[in-house]
Protein backbone atom coordinates (compact mmCIF):
# COMPACT_ATOMS: atom_id res chain seq x y z
CA UNK A 1 0.00 0.00 0.00
CA UNK A 2 1.11 3.29 -0.98
CA UNK A 3 1.89 5.47 2.23
CA UNK A 4 -0.40 8.68 2.85
CA UNK A 5 3.18 10.29 3.10
CA UNK A 6 3.21 10.27 -0.45
CA UNK A 7 -0.47 11.92 -0.15
CA UNK A 8 0.64 14.71 1.35
CA UNK A 9 3.90 15.15 -1.15
CA UNK A 10 1.07 15.59 -3.27
CA UNK A 11 -0.94 18.03 -0.90
CA UNK A 12 2.12 20.10 -0.75
CA UNK A 13 2.26 20.37 -4.07
CA UNK A 14 -1.01 21.94 -4.57
CA UNK A 15 -1.05 24.35 -1.89
CA UNK A 16 2.66 25.74 -3.32
CA UNK A 17 0.88 26.07 -7.04
CA UNK A 18 -2.54 27.54 -4.61
CA UNK A 19 -4.54 24.59 -6.13
CA UNK A 20 -7.71 24.64 -4.11
CA UNK A 21 -7.58 20.79 -2.85
CA UNK A 22 -9.24 18.86 -0.22
CA UNK A 23 -7.59 16.08 2.30
CA UNK A 24 -9.79 13.27 3.34
CA UNK A 25 -8.90 10.81 5.96
CA UNK A 26 -10.67 7.87 7.40
CA UNK A 27 -10.39 8.90 11.35
CA UNK A 28 -12.93 5.46 12.72
CA UNK A 29 -13.98 2.58 11.33
CA UNK A 30 -12.75 0.04 8.96
CA UNK A 31 -9.26 1.71 7.41
CA UNK A 32 -8.39 4.14 9.47
CA UNK A 33 -5.37 6.27 8.33
CA UNK A 34 -6.63 5.93 4.53
CA UNK A 35 -6.06 9.00 2.93
CA UNK A 36 -7.76 10.54 -0.32
CA UNK A 37 -6.32 13.75 -2.29
CA UNK A 38 -9.35 15.37 -3.70
CA UNK A 39 -8.68 18.44 -6.63
CA UNK A 40 -11.49 19.52 -8.67
CA UNK A 41 -11.52 18.36 -12.21
CA UNK A 42 -8.17 16.20 -11.53
CA UNK A 43 -8.01 12.42 -10.28
CA UNK A 44 -8.27 12.02 -6.68
CA UNK A 45 -4.74 10.19 -5.55
CA UNK A 46 -4.87 7.69 -2.39
CA UNK A 47 -7.95 5.55 -1.66
CA UNK A 48 -10.05 5.55 2.00
CA UNK A 49 -10.22 1.88 1.01
CA UNK A 50 -12.81 1.48 -1.14
CA UNK A 51 -13.67 2.76 -4.47
CA UNK A 52 -17.57 3.68 -3.89
CA UNK A 53 -16.88 5.09 -0.11
CA UNK A 54 -13.93 6.93 -1.91
CA UNK A 55 -16.22 8.39 -4.99
CA UNK A 56 -18.89 9.60 -2.52
CA UNK A 57 -16.29 10.86 -0.28
CA UNK A 58 -14.59 12.50 -3.49
CA UNK A 59 -18.22 14.43 -4.17
CA UNK A 60 -18.60 15.41 -0.41
CA UNK A 61 -15.02 16.72 -0.20
CA UNK A 62 -15.48 19.07 -3.01
CA UNK A 63 -18.88 20.60 -1.67
CA UNK A 64 -16.43 20.90 1.48
CA UNK A 65 -14.30 23.18 -0.60
CA UNK A 66 -17.05 24.94 -2.44
CA UNK A 67 -17.82 26.16 1.09
CA UNK A 68 -14.26 26.43 2.17
CA UNK A 69 -15.20 24.10 5.45
CA UNK A 70 -13.83 21.07 6.90
CA UNK A 71 -15.62 18.44 9.36
CA UNK A 72 -16.06 15.31 9.91
CA UNK A 73 -18.28 13.19 8.16
CA UNK A 74 -19.96 9.14 8.23
CA UNK A 75 -20.68 7.02 5.72
CA UNK A 76 -21.43 3.29 5.44
CA UNK A 77 -18.58 0.88 4.08
CA UNK A 78 -19.16 1.62 0.21
CA UNK A 79 -19.62 5.42 0.97
CA UNK A 80 -23.53 4.65 1.80
CA UNK A 81 -25.39 7.73 3.85
CA UNK A 82 -27.08 7.49 6.96
CA UNK A 83 -24.61 5.00 8.14
CA UNK A 84 -21.53 5.31 10.66
CA UNK A 85 -19.67 2.65 9.94
CA UNK A 86 -16.61 5.35 8.66
CA UNK A 87 -16.07 8.12 10.03
CA UNK A 88 -13.81 10.42 7.41
CA UNK A 89 -12.26 14.02 8.38
CA UNK A 90 -12.68 16.24 5.48
CA UNK A 91 -9.84 19.25 5.39
CA UNK A 92 -10.42 21.83 2.59
CA UNK A 93 -7.76 24.04 1.60
CA UNK A 94 -9.14 27.00 -0.50
CA UNK A 95 -6.40 29.15 -2.08
CA UNK A 96 -5.63 32.31 0.11
CA UNK A 97 -7.81 35.04 -0.22
CA UNK A 98 -6.79 37.90 -2.54
CA UNK A 99 -6.03 41.55 -1.38
CA UNK A 100 -5.49 44.65 -4.34
CA UNK A 101 -4.27 47.89 -2.76
CA UNK A 102 -4.33 50.66 -5.20
CA UNK A 103 -1.82 53.15 -4.16
CA UNK A 104 1.77 52.68 -3.56
CA UNK A 105 2.29 54.94 -0.47
CA UNK A 106 3.34 54.03 3.20
CA UNK A 107 0.33 53.01 4.73
CA UNK A 108 0.35 50.46 1.67
CA UNK A 109 4.01 49.04 2.56
CA UNK A 110 2.31 48.20 6.01
CA UNK A 111 -1.08 46.96 4.90
CA UNK A 112 0.82 44.58 2.81
CA UNK A 113 2.53 43.37 5.55
CA UNK A 114 -0.61 42.78 7.79
CA UNK A 115 -2.03 41.55 4.80
CA UNK A 116 0.17 38.58 4.44
CA UNK A 117 0.49 37.96 8.14
CA UNK A 118 -3.27 36.72 7.86
CA UNK A 119 -2.46 34.80 4.65
CA UNK A 120 -3.82 36.78 1.52
CA UNK A 121 -2.11 37.24 -1.84
CA UNK A 122 -1.43 40.97 -2.24
CA UNK A 123 -1.23 42.56 -5.31
CA UNK A 124 -0.10 46.18 -4.90
CA UNK A 125 -0.73 48.82 -8.05
CA UNK A 126 -0.65 52.91 -8.86
CA UNK A 127 0.06 54.35 -12.03
CA UNK A 128 3.23 56.07 -11.14
CA UNK A 129 5.92 53.51 -11.59
CA UNK A 130 8.72 55.55 -9.59
CA UNK A 131 6.32 54.48 -6.70
CA UNK A 132 4.85 51.16 -7.79
CA UNK A 133 8.69 49.32 -7.23
CA UNK A 134 9.06 45.50 -6.04
CA UNK A 135 11.47 47.63 -3.89
CA UNK A 136 8.96 49.58 -2.11
CA UNK A 137 7.01 46.56 -1.35
CA UNK A 138 9.09 43.46 -1.13
CA UNK A 139 6.21 41.68 0.78
CA UNK A 140 3.63 42.03 -2.09
CA UNK A 141 2.87 39.13 -4.13
CA UNK A 142 3.06 41.02 -7.23
CA UNK A 143 3.14 45.00 -8.09
CA UNK A 144 1.28 45.98 -11.34
CA UNK A 145 2.37 50.15 -12.64
CA UNK A 146 -1.08 50.53 -14.44
CA UNK A 147 -4.13 52.52 -13.76
CA UNK A 148 -6.63 50.93 -11.22
CA UNK A 149 -9.56 50.54 -13.97
CA UNK A 150 -7.23 48.29 -16.14
CA UNK A 151 -5.96 46.18 -13.67
CA UNK A 152 -9.58 45.61 -12.47
CA UNK A 153 -10.66 44.82 -16.38
CA UNK A 154 -7.88 42.35 -16.47
CA UNK A 155 -8.60 40.70 -13.10
CA UNK A 156 -11.96 41.72 -11.32
CA UNK A 157 -13.62 39.01 -12.33
CA UNK A 158 -11.73 36.89 -10.09
CA UNK A 159 -12.01 38.35 -7.29
CA UNK A 160 -15.18 37.35 -4.91
CA UNK A 161 -16.69 37.68 -1.18
CA UNK A 162 -13.68 36.25 0.75
CA UNK A 163 -11.33 38.90 -1.47
CA UNK A 164 -10.78 42.81 -0.47
CA UNK A 165 -9.72 46.12 -2.71
CA UNK A 166 -8.22 48.85 -0.62
CA UNK A 167 -8.27 52.03 -2.24
CA UNK A 168 -4.86 54.14 -0.21
CA UNK A 169 -4.51 56.80 -3.24
CA UNK A 170 -6.68 59.36 -1.89
CA UNK A 171 -6.20 61.31 -5.42
CA UNK A 172 -9.56 62.16 -7.08
CA UNK A 173 -7.75 61.11 -10.15
CA UNK A 174 -6.73 57.65 -9.53
CA UNK A 175 -9.21 56.88 -6.58
CA UNK A 176 -12.63 57.34 -8.19
CA UNK A 177 -12.46 54.68 -11.32
CA UNK A 178 -10.39 52.49 -9.11
CA UNK A 179 -13.99 52.18 -6.56
CA UNK A 180 -16.28 52.63 -9.74
CA UNK A 181 -14.58 49.50 -11.50
CA UNK A 182 -14.58 47.52 -7.80
CA UNK A 183 -18.20 47.94 -7.62
CA UNK A 184 -18.32 46.08 -10.89
CA UNK A 185 -16.83 43.02 -8.85
CA UNK A 186 -18.40 40.36 -6.70
CA UNK A 187 -15.35 41.76 -4.40
CA UNK A 188 -16.55 41.22 0.10
CA UNK A 189 -14.81 44.13 0.87
CA UNK A 190 -14.47 47.88 -0.54
CA UNK A 191 -12.57 50.05 1.24
CA UNK A 192 -11.43 53.89 0.69
CA UNK A 193 -9.11 55.72 2.50
CA UNK A 194 -9.45 59.61 2.54
CA UNK A 195 -10.76 62.41 5.55
CA UNK A 196 -14.19 62.78 5.63
CA UNK A 197 -14.13 65.94 3.73
CA UNK A 198 -12.27 63.98 1.04
CA UNK A 199 -14.91 61.13 1.10
CA UNK A 200 -17.67 63.88 0.73
CA UNK A 201 -16.48 64.64 -2.42
CA UNK A 202 -15.40 61.40 -4.26
CA UNK A 203 -19.07 60.76 -3.34
CA UNK A 204 -20.41 63.70 -5.06
CA UNK A 205 -17.53 62.57 -8.08
CA UNK A 206 -18.58 59.02 -8.03
CA UNK A 207 -22.62 60.18 -8.46
CA UNK A 208 -21.93 61.95 -11.41
CA UNK A 209 -20.57 58.90 -12.52
CA UNK A 210 -23.86 57.23 -12.37
CA UNK A 211 -22.99 55.08 -9.27
CA UNK A 212 -26.04 54.43 -7.56
CA UNK A 213 -26.91 54.15 -3.41
CA UNK A 214 -26.82 50.54 -2.88
CA UNK A 215 -23.48 50.54 -4.64
CA UNK A 216 -22.10 53.04 -2.84
CA UNK A 217 -23.26 51.09 0.44
CA UNK A 218 -21.02 48.77 -0.15
CA UNK A 219 -17.57 51.20 0.08
CA UNK A 220 -16.31 51.15 3.57
CA UNK A 221 -14.89 55.12 3.41
CA UNK A 222 -13.00 56.36 5.29
CA UNK A 223 -11.62 53.01 5.41
CA UNK A 224 -11.32 51.11 8.94
CA UNK A 225 -12.40 50.62 12.44
CA UNK A 226 -12.10 53.76 14.82
CA UNK A 227 -9.72 52.95 17.26
CA UNK A 228 -7.78 55.94 16.87
CA UNK A 229 -5.29 54.15 14.51
CA UNK A 230 -1.93 56.82 13.85
CA UNK A 231 0.43 55.33 12.48
CA UNK A 232 0.44 53.20 9.08
CA UNK A 233 0.89 50.24 10.79
CA UNK A 234 -2.17 50.75 13.24
CA UNK A 235 -4.03 52.10 10.35
CA UNK A 236 -3.41 48.47 8.93
CA UNK A 237 -4.76 47.10 11.85
CA UNK A 238 -7.87 49.47 11.42
CA UNK A 239 -7.96 48.28 8.11
CA UNK A 240 -8.15 44.39 8.61
CA UNK A 241 -10.20 44.13 11.61
CA UNK A 242 -12.84 45.65 9.91
CA UNK A 243 -12.53 43.42 6.70
CA UNK A 244 -12.77 40.25 9.56
CA UNK A 245 -15.83 42.13 11.35
CA UNK A 246 -17.45 42.74 7.97
CA UNK A 247 -17.16 39.22 7.49
CA UNK A 248 -18.35 37.58 10.60
CA UNK A 249 -21.39 40.45 10.80
CA UNK A 250 -19.73 41.30 14.00
CA UNK A 251 -20.56 44.60 15.49
CA UNK A 252 -17.49 46.78 15.88
CA UNK A 253 -17.16 50.74 15.01
CA UNK A 254 -16.46 51.13 11.81
CA UNK A 255 -15.30 55.14 11.01
CA UNK A 256 -17.98 55.40 8.01
CA UNK A 257 -20.52 55.33 10.71
CA UNK A 258 -18.90 57.92 12.94
CA UNK A 259 -18.48 61.93 12.40
CA UNK A 260 -16.44 64.64 13.20
CA UNK A 261 -12.31 64.15 12.36
CA UNK A 262 -10.74 60.72 12.02
CA UNK A 263 -7.81 62.20 13.80
CA UNK A 264 -8.50 63.84 17.45
CA UNK B 1 -1.92 21.99 8.54
CA UNK B 2 -0.39 24.27 5.96
CA UNK B 3 2.08 25.50 8.57
CA UNK B 4 3.40 22.14 9.27
CA UNK B 5 4.28 20.78 5.76
CA UNK B 6 7.95 22.77 5.37
CA UNK B 7 8.73 20.68 8.81
CA UNK B 8 7.30 17.47 7.71
CA UNK B 9 9.68 17.59 4.81
CA UNK B 10 12.59 18.67 6.23
CA UNK B 11 12.48 15.83 8.73
CA UNK B 12 11.67 13.45 5.94
CA UNK B 13 14.99 14.42 4.14
CA UNK B 14 16.60 14.10 7.36
CA UNK B 15 15.32 10.40 7.65
CA UNK B 16 12.98 11.06 10.16
CA UNK B 17 10.01 9.26 10.99
CA UNK B 18 6.51 11.89 11.74
CA UNK B 19 3.79 11.88 13.25
CA UNK B 20 0.56 14.23 12.83
CA UNK B 21 -1.83 15.08 14.87
CA UNK B 22 -5.03 16.93 13.70
CA UNK B 23 -8.25 18.65 15.32
CA UNK B 24 -11.02 16.87 13.04
CA UNK B 25 -13.98 17.92 15.73
CA UNK B 26 -14.55 20.59 18.43
CA UNK B 27 -17.75 20.49 20.71
CA UNK B 28 -18.52 23.81 22.61
CA UNK B 29 -15.98 26.25 23.34
CA UNK B 30 -12.35 25.91 21.66
CA UNK B 31 -9.66 28.34 20.57
CA UNK B 32 -8.78 26.37 17.10
CA UNK B 33 -11.10 25.17 14.11
CA UNK B 34 -10.88 21.96 12.62
CA UNK B 35 -7.54 21.44 10.60
CA UNK B 36 -5.77 22.92 13.30
CA UNK B 37 -2.66 20.70 13.13
CA UNK B 38 0.68 19.37 15.18
CA UNK B 39 3.43 17.58 13.28
CA UNK B 40 5.85 15.74 15.85
CA UNK B 41 9.43 13.98 14.58
CA UNK B 42 10.05 10.77 16.03
CA UNK B 43 13.10 13.05 18.36
CA UNK B 44 10.44 14.81 20.11
CA UNK B 45 10.84 18.02 17.41
CA UNK B 46 7.57 19.75 17.22
CA UNK B 47 6.13 21.91 14.67
CA UNK B 48 2.45 24.00 14.76
CA UNK B 49 -0.23 23.51 17.65
CA UNK B 50 -3.97 22.78 18.09
CA UNK B 51 -5.15 24.49 21.20
CA UNK B 52 -4.27 27.35 22.88
CA UNK B 53 -1.35 25.56 24.73
CA UNK B 54 -3.71 23.43 26.75
CA UNK B 55 -3.03 19.68 25.62
CA UNK B 56 0.30 19.88 23.30
CA UNK B 57 2.50 18.31 25.58
CA UNK B 58 -0.10 15.13 25.87
CA UNK B 59 -0.11 14.92 22.56
CA UNK B 60 3.35 14.86 21.83
CA UNK B 61 3.12 11.59 24.00
CA UNK B 62 0.57 10.42 21.78
CA UNK B 63 1.97 10.86 18.68
CA UNK B 64 5.34 9.49 20.24
CA UNK B 65 3.43 6.37 21.12
CA UNK B 66 1.84 5.82 17.95
CA UNK B 67 4.81 6.20 15.99
CA UNK B 68 6.30 3.43 18.48
CA UNK B 69 3.40 1.26 17.59
CA UNK B 70 2.61 -0.26 14.85
CA UNK B 71 -1.36 1.00 14.75
CA UNK B 72 -2.80 3.35 11.73
CA UNK B 73 -3.70 6.38 14.04
CA UNK B 74 -6.34 6.85 16.30
CA UNK B 75 -8.68 9.27 17.72
CA UNK B 76 -8.28 10.99 21.21
CA UNK B 77 -10.44 13.45 22.86
CA UNK B 78 -9.55 16.04 25.22
CA UNK B 79 -12.45 17.30 27.40
CA UNK B 80 -12.89 19.54 29.84
CA UNK B 81 -11.00 18.35 33.15
CA UNK B 82 -12.61 19.59 36.46
CA UNK B 83 -11.95 16.37 38.87
CA UNK B 84 -7.85 16.55 38.97
CA UNK B 85 -6.54 20.35 39.43
CA UNK B 86 -3.56 18.82 36.79
CA UNK B 87 -5.26 16.47 34.45
CA UNK B 88 -4.66 17.61 30.62
CA UNK B 89 -7.80 19.20 30.27
CA UNK B 90 -9.15 22.12 28.55
CA UNK B 91 -10.14 25.29 30.52
CA UNK B 92 -12.56 26.93 28.19
CA UNK B 93 -15.11 23.58 28.71
CA UNK B 94 -14.59 22.32 24.89
CA UNK B 95 -13.98 18.93 24.35
CA UNK B 96 -11.60 18.45 20.99
CA UNK B 97 -10.73 15.41 18.91
CA UNK B 98 -7.98 14.98 17.16
CA UNK B 99 -6.75 11.94 15.08
CA UNK B 100 -3.03 11.44 15.73
CA UNK B 101 -1.67 9.47 12.75
CA UNK B 102 1.94 7.85 11.34
CA UNK B 103 3.07 9.07 8.07
CA UNK B 104 4.47 6.84 6.07
CA UNK B 105 6.23 6.54 2.59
Amino acid sequence: MTGTGAVFDDLATALRAERPVALATVVAGAGVGGALLVEPGRDGRGTLGDPDLDRVVGRDAEAELQAGTSGVRHYGPRGEARRDDVSVFIESFAPPPRMVIFGAVDFTAALVRLAKVLGYRVTVCDAREVFATKARFPFADEVVVDWPNRLLERIGHELGPRDAVCVLTHDHKFDVPAVVAAMRTKVGYLGAMGSRRTHAERLDRLRREGVGDDDLARLMAPIGLDIGARTPEETAVAVCAEIIALRTGRPAPSLREGEGPIHR
Amino acid sequence: MREVLVDIERWRRQGKRVALARLVDLEGSGPRLPGAAMAISDDGEVAGSVSGGCVEGAVVAEALDVLAGDGPGRLVTFGYSDDEAFAVGLTCGGTMHLFVERLDW
